[in-house]
């Protein structure tokens, strides 16, 4: 059995329009020292897929830069390893449907190579799943099962509020995926969600992908899941582990805390045996904390050097926190410096932000003060 | 096809530390642990790249596994090249039977192959003992200008040390007179690191001469380098200033690991210019928790502390439970300090546990040294470890005992 890896770079760009002006969603920064696609490599890597391709749109330079060669993730190799999908534009195509919205123009856009794959399954896995899931035994699962497609879903209590950003999925008690409903208005209560990955039969992937382009079809969860629901066995895979997917830059902002205040979720996310989570290897020297530091309930990088008070904060690599200065419930993204005396309360501080001596800066947990990447405050 | 390569560096690492007692039970002292991520080679192999010597031999011979299995392929030094690279070299059986290195030279000797293949014009003989940073670079830079023979690179030593190590006499010029291995009156206090530039041809002939002497027992600092001298080779010292630190016992390791603490470190980590490069383990971020407290310490991935630690050293996965205690101190990979345990001036090997209440060493520095606790080892609760003892499975099973 073979499996290919195709991760969707750019899907969700638009969520948080702060984080990714200047770079991919997958490249976004995230608990300390990762980029959000760590989490979709990482599951890949740990269940043994060694040939992963990322659909790419634009921005994508952040994103080449944290995969270089892929060998952090053990992904240089001769045969397979990590490749990068650009859009496709020739010399004389108009730019015509060369910058896709969905994941099934995604797959349309990068179908020189899609129909090129020669495993028996694909896996399809969107960038912001912050999750340590095996995939493994969901790609078994999707065997057992006789499946078309298998899609991760996990039981959560939906609000007024957040049915409105999920795709909600309804299946009968074998597993077998009876309705698909995108988000919709007014759903509440415990209900499956679609955590997108999925796992599909490599020629029935380049099938849809071939009958999209001839039929013009656009979105994967109508085109696809909800029209052959009835005809085809698409199955659900339960995963019930920590699994986050990232909104808005509020709901960054809350999910990256949740990571503080229950190890429970450190403890799934990171602490699963024989799944670790790679990332980029910066060298970075080991965290210094000096004489007047005083630092709780905070999650800390290689290369932090800590003078002052550190408080339900997360420390990217190479932040340098001065004297005198406390910081509060803050995110600070690598190579962020502030000097001496400052107050930090509820700021998401981009990378190589300096704040300089004495300046006061708070947000509310509603509404974090974002400071834009390299801006001196 | 091997391209020529202007130096090639040669690594004794085969020493066996045997004053760093139960931490060199298993490994190496090269591959001894240092500095919450680093192991004590990484300086070392770090220096060569960082003074682009990208060919290294790197001599093994005690305990090689763990020190083989560290450097690999040399991705993480970059030393994974097309041509050159790193070469881990083990004794090996030969056409005339197998044989041990027995000495820093004849290591050397019995590897010759491997430097002539790519035909060098200096080799660089360094020890994989010490903890500094150096630009090797500039010392050959040093080594033509002088048009010199060897070159030994020399740091002054207070005098009242000077007779701990080989000391080198000079002219003004640098140009080396005499050589005095620990003198009991040193007439210098220019000591030798260990560090040599040889012009290859000539190390080549001096190699073979005192592999053909009968008498002698094949070391750099005892015959090659005192031959060279007798026959009026051009020898010049290369005068090193800087951080270097023989980590060779328990004392030394102990202050070495003290030195990177502080506001204004004696030895600098955090140097963007001349970064230590090491095998990276995937390690989650570090977590201090609601209770915790950390004062002057280094701190690195996969932690997580909930209780005290003072001026001390932890390396990855280490987890320091409510209520417990760590002062000046090193706390080696993956071992866990229970609740309400107390670690004063100790190195604590990795994956051993420290059981609840259990105190190693003294609060107070008590003049009886720095306590020692081997790896995979269980120190039961309430266990009280005097200062200054040096802890392995047969002391604690008599410990239990009584």
């Amino acid at each position: 059995m073979s499996v290919q890896g195709i991760i969707f770079s750019n899907l969700h760009d638009k969520n948080i329009p702060e984080l990714t002006r200047r770079r991919t969603m997958a490249s976004v920064p995230y608990a300390c020292r990762y980029r959000l696609i760590d989490f979709a490599l990482s599951n890949m890597v740990n269940s043994g897929i060694s040939s992963i391709s990322v659909i790419t749109h634009y921005n994508y330079q952040s994103l080449m830069d944290h995969i270089g060669s892929g060998k952090d993730w053990d992904l240089a190799r001769r045969s397979g390893g990590i490749k990068m999908l650009p859009p496709y534009m020739t010399a004389f195509s108009n730019n015509q449907n060369a910058l896709y919205n969905t994941r099934l123009e995604a797959l349309k856009s990068v179908n020189y190579s899609v129909s090129r794959f020669n495993a028996d399954y694909v896996v399809l896995s969107d960038c912001d799943v912050i999750c340590n899931i095996d995939l493994n035994d969901m790609i078994n699962d999707h065997i057992a099962n006789n499946a078309d497609i298998t899609m991760a879903v996990k039981r959560v209590l939906l609000t007024k509020e957040s049915c409105k950003r999920n795709v909600i999925v309804d299946s009968d008690e074998s597993g077998r995926i009876t309705d698909v409903n995108a988000y919709p208005p007014n759903v509440t209560g415990y209900r499956d969600i679609d955590l997108n990955i999925f796992v599909v039969n490599r020629e029935y992937l380049q099938s849809i992908v071939l009958d999209a382009i001839a039929h013009g079809y656009t979105s994967f969860n109508r085109d696809v899941l909800a029209r052959g629901a009835a005809r085809r066995n698409y199955r659900i895979y339960k995963y019930d582990g920590y699994f986050a997917t990232i909104n808005s830059l509020q709901d960054y902002y809350m999910h990256s805390m949740e990571l503080l205040s229950d190890s429970k979720n450190r403890d799934q996310l990171f602490n699963v045996k024989n799944r670790p989570i790679y990332t980029k290897v910066r060298n970075s020297a080991p965290a210094k904390y000096n004489d007047s530091a005083k630092v709780s309930n905070s999650l800390i990088a290689d290369g932090c050097v800590i003078d002052g008070t550190v408080e339900n904060s997360i420390l990217f690599r190479g932040v340098k926190v001065g004297k005198g200065t406390t910081v509060k419930n803050s995110i600070l993204f690598q190579d962020a410096v502030t000097g001496e005396n400052v107050f930090l309360n509820c700021v998401v501080a981009d990378k190589n932000v300096v704040i300089r001596d004495g300046r006061i800066l708070s947000g509310h947990e509603s509404l974090p003060f974002f400071i834009d990447k390299g801006k001196m405050i | 096809m091997y391209k020529k390569k202007e130096c090639v560096a040669m690594l004794l690492a085969g020493g066996q530390g045997s004053r760093l007692y139960t931490l060199t039970e298993k490994t190496a002292k090269p591959a001894v642990p240092f500095g919450a991520k680093y192991r004590i080679i990484d300086f070392t192999l770090s220096n060569c790249v960082n003074s682009h010597i990208d060919t290294v031999g790197v001599l093994t011979q005690y305990q090689p596994l763990v020190l083989n299995e560290y450097i690999g392929n040399g991705q993480p030094w970059d030393l994974d090249r097309m041509n050159g690279g790193v070469m881990v070299l083990p004794p090996y059986q030969g056409k005339d039977g197998a044989d041990w290195y027995r000495g820093t030279a004849n290591a050397i000797y019995q590897n010759l192959n491997f430097i002539n293949r790519y035909d060098p014009d200096y080799v660089l003989v360094l020890s994989g003992d010490h903890i500094y940073k150096m630009d090797y670079s500039k010392m050959l830079d040093y080594h033509k200008k002088m048009n010199a023979a060897a070159t030994i690179a020399v740091i002054d030593v207070p005098l009242e040390q000077a007779s701990r190590f080989g000391i080198m006499n000079t002219d003004e010029d640098g140009k080396i007179i005499e050589f005095e291995e620990k003198p009991p009156k040193p007439k210098s206090t220019k000591a030798s690191m260990g560090i040599y530039i040889f012009n290859k041809k000539l190390l080549e002939n001096y190699l073979i001469a005192d592999e053909n002497n009968p008498d002698s027992v094949n070391d750099f600092g005892k015959n090659i380098i005192p031959a060279m001298l007798a026959s009026g080779e051009s020898m010049y010292a290369y005068s090193f200033s800087g951080y270097w630190k023989d980590v060779g016992t328990i004392e030394s390791l102990w202050e070495a690991h003290m030195d990177l603490l502080g506001d204004e470190p004696v030895f600098n980590l955090f140097d963007s210019d001349w970064k230590i490069y090491s095998r990276n383990l995937i390690r989650s971020p570090h977590y201090i928790g609601g209770d915790a407290k950390v004062m002057n310490s280094i701190i690195t991935e996969g932690c997580e502390v909930h209780g005290v630690v003072e001026n001390s050293v932890l390396f990855g996965g280490v987890k320091v439970a409510r209520g417990a205690y760590i002062r000046n101190s090193i706390i080696m990979n993956d071992t866990v300090i229970r609740e309400g345990a107390s670690v004063y001036y100790s190195i604590i090997d990795g994956d051993t546990e420290i059981g609840a209440g259990a105190q190693i060493g003294e609060v107070k520095e008590s003049g009886k040294g720095i306590t020692l606790v081997g790896s995979d080892l269980t120190i039961p609760h309430g266990t009280v470890i005097p200062a200054g003892d040096m802890v392995n499975a047969a002391y604690l099973d008599e410990k239990l005992k009584a």
